[in-house]
């Protein structure tokens, strides 16, 4: 399958092959992630939508290491990271950083601002405080905001957006390859939300950086990524480059997805009913094509056969017996 | 179109005491709806749009202190007395709010919940409450309603438990609803499906609905009429297609320039509003959107601009240099 995907991307930074992350559950099992590959090519922003629970917090976590996964390599840099332990570890993680949802419960509420975005710098042994002021400093200013203003402060003094600006200084000051991002704006509102996608947009061009921005909005997603891979329920459902995706969805649930979204022009009247019913239980997920008791294109053969991500057309993947669009 | 004035909001202000200073989370708004209406209330958080919801339902905190009169069908509500005003809401002025997991009582079950208010508001005995209970969830798509009965609210999602919510605010058969942030905690696909079922059940019954949401692509297609909040103030109102294809006010502009666009190409630089707005503990003498706004002047921080019309009476902008007009430069 990953080799499918690779015509996508070249050089791969990040290669996730197979990955499963399932979780203990009173005595059952719940199948978060099962079996996701997918690539991230050098400078990249690769989008990952879905709805609440469809796993894909789980998987950025799982890229980290932060939940180990049960089965499948996560290849950083051609490295596995789910093999590696310790110091290794810590080290390829200055090249991985993590940018949270809540901006304000991601900063301790007792620390100030330069020290909390120092303190990646001490972890990994930047010892000179002269040169630890100097990088806050620095990345502060990035990020647009004051050092000499905001370095005393305590989080509480901040807005919700400043606070994001804060993370993602906090974030870069390592000066990682690569960044995790998520749902970095669905907390803020809309005037703000915009400040945060353009200072990411900068940041990564200025850096050099390369993103899996997760977000279950469809619209922000688009906004920012190259290419797009769209979840259910642990697995992926589509994966393609975002103009694509969105002018041609192949998998019904991209569909379904996109026309939910509310457009802000009342010319265009809101669908009715799209969508029908909730994503079943990712304890019990149904048999064959996970999306099945939800789609309206569904028969016996989704019941029975998993779908495979196939290529629909040059560059789109779709895991879907019947697509809409291209063979079927 | 012109329907009996249901509900109006006459000059109401609300303070909020606050160790930094009194907070005046709304300022002089006005505001009617007619019966069978749905208005559109849009701002960011801190603009005060769920203290005007408070302030026409008369839940405001203790502390707040209101000013100006809300006439709901003929009557004062800010001097109605307690036992009526309870008898009320609940009946014909309902609310849902935005998270049901705290509008809903954790260690009652969904039937409890349904048939206590059809027995206080309609006084039916409890098979006759029942009964309609289970009518209720199944006309909010609620699937096995009998089953449901019997359930607690952390059994259900988040969207059937907004599900129950809708159904005990329209239990009553209420003349207003308002919706607060109704979808803001679900799923795009969820929120598709509750917004449908709001806009249904409304044109159904009859019913006026005000939706409160910091998100205009919630209102675009499902509301009468919208009024933009900024800062405790009403910036603009207008019938809904007005204030998308004729707005004024350069603050409705820039939060509609800030949505993505579907449409638009990846790493299209996105149209923000830089800065943020004001400390509502700190009032600025002008227009609280001049330090945001990309056409202010000098009488723009000096002076508040009045809520005055545009082309129709119906279409009001509070502001000195609106777009569209001719002597508008930008800066």
């Amino acid at each position: 399958m990953s080799e499918l995907l690779s015509s996508a991307s070249r050089d791969p930074l990040l290669r996730v092959d197979n990955l499963v992350v399932e979780y203990p559950v009173g005595g059952r099992v719940l199948h978060a992630v099962s079996g996701v590959s997918l690539e991230v090519a050098r400078g990249e922003t690769l989008g990952l939508v879905g709805e609440s629970g469809c796993g894909k917090s789980t998987l950025g976590r799982a890229v980290l290491q932060l939940r180990r996964p049960t089965s499948g390599r996560v290849l950083f840099d051609g490295e596995d990271l789910t093999v590696m332990q310790g110091d290794a570890l810590r080290k390829m993680r200055r090249r991985v950083q993590l940018i949270f949802q809540d901006p304000i419960a991601s900063l301790n509420p007792r620390r100030r601002i330069g020290d909390i975005v120092a303190e990646p710098l001490v972890i990994s042994g930047v010892k000179d405080p002269k040169q630890r002021e100097q990088l806050v400093d620095d990345v502060l200013g990035e990020v647009g905001l004051d050092p000499a203003i905001v370095k005393g402060r305590l989080p509480h003094e901040f807005s919700g957006g400043q606070c994001q600006r804060i993370c993602i200084a906090r974030a870069l000051v390592l000066n990682p390859e690569f960044i995790i991002c998520d749902e970095p704006v669905s907390a803020l509102d809309v005037s703000i939300r915009a400040q945060i996608l353009n200072l990411l947009e900068d940041m990564k061009a200025r850096f050099g950086l390369t993103l899996l921005f997760i977000a279950h909005d469809l619209a922000v997603v688009k906004a920012v990524s190259d290419r797009v891979a769209v979840m259910y329920l642990g697995r992926l459902c589509e994966v393609a480059p975002s103009q694509q995706l969105f002018a041609n969805p192949a998998h019904p649930y991209t569909a379904l997805l996109i026309e939910a979204i509310p457009v802000p022009d009342p010319d265009v009247r809101p669908a009715e009913s799209v969508a029908v019913g909730e994503p079943p239980s990712p304890i019990a997920p149904p048999s064959g094509c996970r999306f099945r008791t939800r789609c309206p294109r569904a028969d016996r053969r989704c019941a029975d056969e998993m779908p495979e991500l196939r290529e629909v057309a040059p560059g789109q993947f779709a895991a879907c017996h019947h697509p809409l669009i291209g063979t079927a | 179109m012109n329907e009996p004035v249901l509900l109006s909001v006459e000059d109401v202000s609300v303070d909020l005491p606050t160790p930094r200073g009194n907070l005046r989370a709304v300022d002089h708004v006005d505001l009617t709806i007619g019966a069978g209406r749905t208005l559109g209330v849009v701002g960011e958080s801190g603009c005060g749009k769920t203290m005007l919801s408070r302030a026409i339902l008369q839940l405001l905190p203790k502390k707040a202190k209101l000013s100006g009169r809300v006439m709901f069908d003929g009557q004062d509500l800010v001097r109605l007395d307690p036992e009526r005003l309870r008898k009320l809401r609940g009946r014909s002025l309902a609310v849902v709010f935005q998270d049901p997991m705290t509008s809903l009582n954790p260690v009652l079950t969904i039937g409890t919940q349904l048939i206590e208010t059809l027995q206080e508001h309609l006084e039916l005995d409890l098979a006759a409450a029942k009964m309609r209970s289970i009518e209720l969830l199944a006309a909010v798509g609620i699937p096995a309603p009998e089953q449901r009965l019997l359930q607690y609210p952390h059994q259900l999602s988040g969207g059937m438990r907004q599900r129950v919510a809708i159904a005990i605010a329209l239990s009553c058969e209420p003349k207003l609803l308002i919706a607060d942030e109704p979808t803001t905690a679900l799923d795009v696909t969820i929120q598709a499906q509750i917004l449908d079922l709001l806009a249904r059940e409304q044109r159904r019954r009859h019913m006026a609905m005000i939706i409160i949401t910091h998100d205009l692509g919630v209102v675009a297609g499902r509301t009468d009429e919208v009024a933009v909040m900024y800062a405790g103030r009403i910036v603009e109102r207008a019938p809904t297609h007005d204030l998308f294809k004729k707005m004024r006010m350069p603050y409705t502009e820039a939060l509609l320039a800030a949505i993505p666009k579907i449409d638009a190409a990846p790493h299209t630089p996105l149209p923000a509003i830089s800065g943020r707005p004001p400390d509502p503990t700190r009032p600025i003498p002008g227009c609280s959107f001049s330090p945001r706004c990309r056409y202010t002047t000098e009488l723009c921080r000096r002076e508040k601009p009045p809520l005055a019309e545009a082309e129709s009476p119906a279409h009001r902008f509070a502001c000195f240099h609106p777009i569209g007009a001719a002597a508008v430069v930008p800066a």
